[in-house]
C-alpha cells in the first residue's frame, strides 16, 4: 500500500532528511526559527538556578560560623529574576512555536489534500481511503504533537544537557566524568530499546488498523450482517481484533516502562558514585560541601534528559513517519498532470480521435489494444461490451482520467495532453456510474456542476430533463437532504441528480459511463431523449449495459477483449454476425 | 457532534464519576496502579530524607573531620540504591497497571459498542451517520479513557503530597507554611489551566473530526472532483476548516505557553523560598542544614510530578464527551423484538405481506402494501425509481420493522422468529454489495456451515465460478478491504452465490444483476430457475427477462401497490406498468417512426 506513495525512484530518505524537506516544502516553518530556538535556550537556563542557589546558599551562608543571611537572600533574588526572565522566554518560546508549526502544518495539511485531487485515478485508487485521509488528518496530528510536546523536549533537554554539563565542569572534572560513566551504559543501551519500542509500536499500530478495519465492518456492513444472521461471527471477529490489540499494546507499555526505569537505576548510581567520590575530594579539600550537595542536584537535570529521549524517541518515530507519508504524497510525481503551458480547446463541438491508443494497468497486460479511430463532432455514440472488454478505460482516456501507455488521444486536433485542466474539464464532462453525492442538499449537489446556478436554472434544468415530477416528489424539493454520499435516495435517484449535476455543466463533450443502471425504463428512455435534444450540438459517448442507448445513436463502437471490433450505426450493425449482433439478441431476449 | 460541556465544574465532577466507573470495572489492576504509584510517591520522598540524612550524617562529618568514614559510605550507597529499587518497583506497578488498566477498558467499551451495533436494529443505523459510529467506536471510547493513563500517578501524587505537608510541619512549621502556600498553588493553578484550555481541546478535537469527515468525503467523491474539475473548490473548502483548526491550537499554544511556565517556576521559587527562610531558620538554631537540604530536594522531586494532577483535569472534559457519546450507543433503545419461534418445515415458504407502511423520518415512503405469494412461486416487485420495492425487500427479510402491517411466514408473524431464525429461511441480495475483508468462502458461507462443494454450485448458479477458480488461491482468496480487489459485477455475483448458498426457502433479489452483462445474468436466471424449485422468490427488477421469471408481477408506485396479476395481464390494464416495461420497443417504435420520417424528407 505505501509503496505506491514514496520519494521517486522508491527513494527513503533519512530522518534529517525527511526533515529538511518539509522545511523546503513548508517554509513556514522556519519563519523566525532562529529566535524561537533561542527563547528554547534561555528557557532552560533557569532549570540550572536551583543547584546554584543551593550551593551558594550552603557555602556562603550557612557554612559559616556565622550565616550570611544577606547574601542568601541576594543570591537567591537574583536567582528569582532569572526564573522570572526564564518564564517570560518560555512563554515567547511556546507562543512562536505554536504558530510556526501549526501554520507549516497546515501548509502542508492542505498541500497533500490539493496534491491527493491531483492524483490520476489509478494513484487514487491503489490506496485505501481511509490511508489517504489519514495522510492529511492523523499523520498530520503526530508531526504536531511531536513538534509541539516531545520535539520541544528534544532541544530543552539537550539545552539543559549542555548546562548541566558546564556547570558540572565548572565545579568539579573528577565528579563530571563519574556522572558520564555512569551515563555510559545507559546511552548506548538506548539505541536498543528504542529499536525494540519502535518495532513493538509499529505492532501497535498496525493492529488498531486492523481492529478500526474490523469494527467498521459492523457498521457498514449492518444490512448483510442482519440479513444473514451473521452476528455472532462478526462479534467474533472484532473480539478477536480487539484482544489482539490489547496484546500488542500491553507489550509495548511494557518495553517502554522497563526502558524508563533503567533510567531511575542510573541516576541511583550516579548520584551513589558523586557521594563517594564527592566525600573523598572534599574531604582532600578540593571540593566544598554546596559544590558537593549542588552536584547531586546536577545529576537528576542530568538523567532527565535522556529519560525524556528514550519517550520521545518513539513518538519522534512515528512523527518522522507521519512526516514522510504526508510527504510521500506530495512526492509523488503527477502522472496526469496539468500542462504547465497549457492550451485552451477550441470553441465549438468537440471532435475525439484515438491514434493507436494502447492501455496497461501498470504491469499488466494490455486492457486496450490499438485503439485508432475518429468520432466526428455532435455525433452521439454508444460504447458497447461484455464487462471487462475496456469500455470504461475508453472513457477515462477520453476525460484524461488516465494518459495511454502508447499513442494518443486528441479533441478536435489538439493533443489532450497540451489541454489545460480548466479549459478540458469544462467542456468535457463524465458521469461515472456510481453517482456520488455530497452530504448536502439536492441542490448544492447539482450546483457543484456549475457553481452559481440560481435555483431557478436548477429547476429549469430538471425541468429540462423531464425529472421535474420526481424532483417534485421528494419531501423538500430542492433543499432534500441527500445524506452522507447520497444514501437517504436510492441508488436510481442517486444517478438523476448526478445527470442532473453534469447537464448543468454544459459541457461540449458528455461521457456516460453506464450513468443510468440503476433507473427504470422508462425514466431512462425519458431522459435519453431529453438529454438527446438537449445535447445536439454536442458530441455525447455513452456507455451502456442496456442496449436501448446503442439502438438510438448516431454510431456505436463495440468493444471486444480490448479491441474496437465492429463500428457502425445500429442498424448496419445488428443484423450481421458478430460480437454486436450476439448482445443485441441477449438483450431483446432479455428486455422484450 | 456535541458541543463543549456548557459547565467547567460539571464537567469535572461527571469526570471524576467516570474514572470511579473505572476503578469499579478494574479494581485489581487499579489496587496495583495505585499501590505502585504510592510506593513511587513514598520512594521519592525518601530519597530526599536519605539525601538529607547523607548530608548530615556522612558528608558534613566527613568534610569536618578531613576523613571518610567507609562504613558511612557503603551505608550511604546502599540507602541510595534500595531506595531507588523500590522506586523503580513502584514505577513498573504504576505504569504497566495504568497502561493495561487503560487497554482493557479500551477494550471493553469498544466490544460493547460494536456489540450493541449488531444487536441495534438497522432503523437505527439508517438514523445515525456512518462516521458518527465508526468514531463512537473508536475515537469516543479512546477519549473516554485517555485520563486513566496519567490517573493512577495523579492519586499517587496526592498521596505525595499530603505526607510532605504532614512531614513539613513536623520537619519546621515555617518551611511547611512555604509548602502549603506553594503546592496548593500549583494544584489550584492546575484546575484554573484545565478550565481555561477544556473548551479549547474540546472544540480542537471536535474541529479534527471536521476536517478528517471533509477529506473523507472529498476523497470519497475524488472521481466526481476530478470530472467536474473542482479541485480548487474542494481544496478551499478543506483550508476554511483546517485554517479553523489552526486557530484553535494556536490558541492553545496561548494559554499552554502561559500556564506551562508558571508551573515550572512555582516549585523553583518554592526552592529559592526554602533556602532564604530556611538560612536564617539554620542560623536562629530551628533547623540543621541537613533538613534544609532535604527540604530543597524534596520541593524539586515534586516539581515534576505534581502536574500529573492537570494531565488528569485537562483529559477530564474529552473523556466526559467521549464516555457521554459512548453511553447514548449502550443505552439506545429500539432493540428489534423477537420470539421463540422457529421454522420447522424444511419447504418453501408461504409468503404474506398485509397492510405495510413504513416512512424514513416523516416521510412515508410505503402505504398499506399487501400481496402473498404461494410457496415455491416467483414474485416480481415492479415499479419506477424510488417508489418503495427496495424499502419492500428489506421489510420481507425483517432487516426493519414497519411502521404498519406484517410480513407473515406461513402465516407467522415474522417478529415472532427466534434470533437467528430468519436468517436460516430468507435470504436478501441486495442492491449494492457489501463483501467483508475475508476469504471468497468466508464471504459465501458467512460463518453458516456449508461445505466447499456447496459453495463452488452457489458460485456456478451466480455465474462466478469462472473468476473464483482464476483467483490465485481460489476460495482462500481474500478479496481486500469490501472486495476493492474485484470488478462491480465480479462483487455483485459473489453477493448472489451467498444468498443461494444457504439454499434459503424464501429469496428476495434486490435489482441484484443490474452491474452484470445481460448474457451473463440470463445464465444466472436460468441457473436459479434450475436451483430454487424449494425456495419462494421475490425479485425487484425492470428487466423483461427478469419479470418472465415470475409467475406474478407486483406493480408498485409513490409506495402503493397500485396492481398485481400476471405479467399479461397487466400489460393490459395497467396503464403505469404497460409504460414502464414497454419503454425500450416504444422508444425503438418512435425512432423507426422519426427514421423513415427522415428518410422521407431526404429522398
Amino acid at each position: 500500500m505505501t509503496t505506491t506513495m514514496t520519494a521517486p525512484g522508491g527513494v527513503e530518505r533519512s530522518s534529517t532528511g525527511t526533515l529538511l524537506h518539509a522545511l523546503r516544502l513548508a517554509p513556514e516553518f522556519r519563519a523566525g526559527l532562529g529566535v524561537t530556538l533561542l527563547l528554547a535556550v534561555v528557557s532552560t537556563a533557569g532549570r540550572v538556578v536551583v543547584p546554584l542557589a543551593v550551593q551558594q546558599t550552603i557555602d556562603h551562608g550557612l557554612n559559616r560560623s556565622t550565616p550570611d543571611l544577606g547574601l542568601v537572600r541576594l543570591a537567591c533574588s537574583l536567582a528569582a529574576v532569572a526564573v522570572a526572565v526564564t518564564a517570560v522566554a518560555n512563554y515567547l518560546m511556546n507562543v512562536r512555536l505554536y504558530r510556526t508549526t501549526e501554520d507549516g502544518l497546515l501548509s502542508l495539511r492542505t498541500k497533500a489534500f490539493r496534491r491527493v485531487h491531483d492524483l490520476s485515478v489509478l494513484h487514487q485508487a491503489s490506496e485505501r481511503r481511509g490511508s489517504l485521509v489519514s495522510r492529511v488528518t492523523g499523520d498530520v496530528d503526530t508531526i504536531s504533537s511531536f513538534m509541539q510536546f516531545g520535539g520541544l523536549l528534544v532541544i530543552i533537554s539537550a539545552a539543559q544537557l549542555v548546562l548541566a554539563s558546564a556547570v558540572m565542569l565548572w565545579w568539579s572534572w573528577q565528579l563530571t566524568l563519574v556522572v558520564y560513566v555512569c551515563m555510559l551504559p545507559l546511552v548506548l543501551s538506548l539505541r536498543i530499546f528504542q529499536r525494540r519500542l519502535q518495532v513493538a509500536y509499529g505492532l501497535v499500530r498496525q493492529r488498531i488498523g486492523e481492529m478500526l478495519g474490523a469494527v467498521s465492518e459492523s457498521v457498514v456492513g449492518a444490512p448483510v450482517i442482519r440479513a444473514y444472521g451473521a452476528q455472532d461471527r462478526t462479534a467474533t471477529r472484532i473480539d478477536e481484533a480487539v484482544s489482539r490489540t490489547t496484546q500488542a499494546q500491553t507489550r509495548a507499555q511494557t518495553i517502554s516502562a522497563t526502558t524508563f526505569c533503567s533510567g531511575e537505576i542510573t541516576t541511583a548510581l550516579a548520584n551513589s558514585a558523586v557521594i563517594v567520590l564527592g566525600v573523598l575530594l572534599a574531604t582532600g579539600g578540593s571540593l566544598s560541601l554546596g559544590r558537593l550537595v549542588g552536584f547531586l542536584f546536577l545529576v537528576t537535570l542530568f538523567v532527565q534528559p535522556v529519560q525524556v529521549a528514550t519517550e520521545v524517541l518513539n513518538e519522534a518515530q512515528n512523527a518522522i513517519a507521519g512526516m514522510r507519508r504526508v510527504l510521500g504524497v506530495l512526492d509523488t510525481p503527477t502522472d496526469v498532470g496539468d500542462p504547465v503551458t497549457g492550451v485552451e480547446l477550441p470553441a465549438g463541438p468537440l471532435s475525439v480521435t484515438f491514434e493507436h491508443v494502447h492501455f496497461a494497468y501498470p504491469g499488466g497486460p494490455d486492457v486496450l489494444h490499438d485503439v485508432d479511430l475518429t468520432l466526428t463532432a455532435r455525433t452521439r455514440v454508444a460504447v458497447v461490451g461484455e464487462t471487462g472488454s475496456g469500455k470504461t478505460t475508453f472513457a477515462k482516456l477520453l476525460t484524461r482520467l488516465m494518459d495511454p501507455t502508447r499513442g494518443r488521444v486528441l479533441l478536435s486536433g489538439v493533443p489532450l495532453e497540451q489541454v489545460q485542466f480548466a479549459s478540458l474539464r469544462r467542456r468535457v464532462v463524465m458521469v461515472p456510474q456510481d453517482g456520488f453525492l455530497f452530504d448536502t442538499t439536492v441542490a448544492d449537489n447539482v450546483r457543484y456542476g456549475r457553481a452559481g446556478a440560481s435555483d431557478a436554472d436548477l429547476l429549469l434544468a430538471f425541468t429540462e430533463l423531464g425529472l421535474d415530477d420526481w424532483l417534485d416528489s421528494l419531501p423538500g424539493g430542492l433543499s432534500t437532504p441527500v445524506g452522507e454520499r447520497g444514501e437517504s435516495l436510492s441508488v436510481g435517484e442517486r444517478q438523476l441528480v448526478a445527470i442532473a449535476r453534469a447537464y448543468i455543466a454544459d459541457p461540449d463533450l458528455l461521457v456516460l459511463d453506464e450513468a443510468t443502471s440503476a433507473v427504470d425504463p422508462a425514466t431512462e428512455v425519458r431522459l435519453a431523449r431529453a438529454l438527446d435534444s438537449l445535447t445536439r450540438g454536442r458530441t455525447t459517448l455513452t456507455i451502456a449495459h442496456r442496449l436501448s442507448t446503442a439502438e438510438a445513436a448516431d454510431e456505436v463502437l463495440v468493444v471486444d477483449r480490448g479491441v474496437v471490433v465492429q463500428r457502425g450505426a445500429h442498424r448496419d450493425l445488428v443484423d450481421v454476425p458478430g460480437v454486436y449482433g450476439d448482445l443485441h439478441a441477449s438483450w431483446v431476449s432479455q428486455s422484450r | 457532534m456535541s458541543t463543549a460541556p456548557a459547565h467547567p465544574r460539571g464537567v469535572i465532577r461527571r469526570g471524576l464519576g467516570i474514572l470511579w466507573i473505572a476503578v469499579k470495572d478494574e479494581p485489581k489492576i487499579f489496587a496495583v496502579s495505585a499501590v505502585g504509584s504510592a510506593l513511587f510517591g513514598g520512594m521519592t520522598i525518601a530519597q530526599a530524607y536519605v539525601f538529607g540524612h547523607i548530608t548530615s550524617t556522612v558528608i558534613e562529618p566527613s568534610i569536618k573531620a578531613g576523613h571518610a568514614r567507609t562504613a558511612a559510605l557503603v551505608s550511604a550507597v546502599l540507602l541510595i540504591l534500595g531506595v531507588a529499587t523500590l522506586k523503580v518497583v513502584g514505577i513498573l506497578g504504576r505504569r504497566l497497571g495504568a497502561g493495561i488498566m487503560q487497554y482493557r477498558l479500551q477494550a471493553t467499551y469498544r466490544k460493547r459498542v460494536t456489540r450493541r451495533y449488531l444487536e441495534l436494529p438497522l432503523e437505527w443505523h439508517q438514523r445515525h451517520p456512518t462516521g458518527e459510529l465508526l468514531s463512537n467506536a473508536n475515537s469516543d471510547v479512546e477519549a473516554a479513557w485517555y485520563p486513566i493513563a496519567p490517573f493512577p500517578f495523579a492519586v499517587g501524587v496526592v498521596f505525595m503530597l499530603i505526607t510532605t505537608l504532614v512531614l513539613l510541619f513536623f520537619t519546621d512549621p515555617v518551611l511547611a507554611i512555604v509548602g502549603s502556600v506553594i503546592f496548593p498553588s500549583i494544584a489550584g493553578l492546575t484546575v484554573v489551566y484545565s478550565r481555561r484550555m477544556s473548551p479549547l481541546m474540546t472544540r480542537a478535537q471536535q474541529l479534527r473530526g471536521e476536517v478528517s469527515t471533509v477529506a473523507h468525503e472529498s476523497f470519497d467523491g475524488a472521481l466526481v472532483v476530478k470530472t467536474l474539475g473542482r479541485e480548487a473548490y474542494e481544496t478551499e473548502r478543506f483550508t476554511a476548516i483546517s485554517r479553523e483548526l489552526r486557530d484553535t491550537l494556536v490558541q492553545v499554544g496561548r494559554v499552554r505557553g502561559l500556564f506551562d511556565p508558571i508551573m515550572e517556576a512555582l516549585p523553583v521559587i518554592g526552592v529559592l523560598l526554602v533556602l532564604v527562610v530556611g538560612s536564617s531558620r539554620v542560623g536562629s538554631g530551628h533547623l540543621d542544614s541537613g533538613s534544609l537540604v532535604r527540604v530543597a530536594y524534596l520541593f524539586t522531586l515534586l516539581a515534576f510530578p505534581v502536574r500529573a494532577i492537570g494531565w488528569v483535569l485537562n483529559e477530564l472534559p474529552r473523556s466526559v464527551v467521549g464516555y457521554e457519546r459512548v453511553q447514548r450507543v449502550l443505552t439506545a433503545q429500539g432493540q428489534q423484538e423477537h420470539g421463540t419461534s422457529v421454522r420447522t418445515v424444511d419447504a418453501a415458504v408461504s409468503l404474506d405481506v398485509s397492510g405495510l407502511g413504513f416512512a424514513y423520518g416523516d416521510e412515508q415512503v410505503l402505504h398499506d402494501v399487501s400481496f402473498d405469494v404461494a410457496p415455491g412461486r416467483t414474485v416480481a416487485v415492479v415499479g419506477p425509481t424510488g417508489s418503495g420495492k427496495s424499502t419492500v425487500a428489506t421489510l420481507l427479510v425483517r432487516l426493519v420493522d414497519p411502521v404498519t402491517g406484517t410480513v407473515g411466514y406461513d402465516g407467522t408473524d415474522v417478529r415472532a422468529f427466534a434470533p437467528g431464525a430468519l436468517a436460516d429461511v430468507a435470504s436478501l441480495a441486495p442492491q449494492t454489495t457489501f463483501l467483508f475483508d475475508d476469504s471468497v468462502r468466508g464471504n459465501v458461507t458467512l460463518g453458516a456451515d456449508v461445505s466447499d462443494e456447496q459453495v463452488w454450485a452457489a458460485l456456478r448458479v451466480a455465474q462466478a465460478d469462472g473468476f473464483v477458480a482464476a483467483l490465485p488461491t481460489g476460495l482462500d482468496t481474500v478479496v481486500g478491504e469490501r472486495g476493492t480487489t474485484l470488478s462491480g459485477g465480479q462483487r455483485q455475483r459473489l453477493a448472489l452465490a451467498r444468498a443461494v448458498a444457504r439454499k434459503p426457502r424464501l429469496l428476495v433479489l434486490d435489482d441484484a444483476t443490474s452491474s452484470v452483462d445481460p448474457s451473463v445474468e440470463q445464465r444466472i436466471l436460468a441457473g436459479l430457475r434450475e436451483s430454487s424449485t424449494a425456495a419462494t422468490v421475490v425479485v425487484v427488477a425492470y428487466r423483461r427477462a427478469t419479470i418472465a421469471l415470475a409467475d406474478e408481477v407486483v406493480f408498485v408506485d409513490g409506495g402503493r401497490v397500485v396492481d398485481r396479476g400476471s405479467h399479461a395481464e397487466l400489460l393490459v390494464r395497467c396503464a403505469g406498468y404497460r409504460d414502464l416495461v414497454t419503454a425500450y420497443e416504444r422508444a425503438e417504435v418512435e425512432r423507426a417512426a422519426e427514421h423513415a420520417g427522415d428518410e422521407l424528407e431526404s429522398a
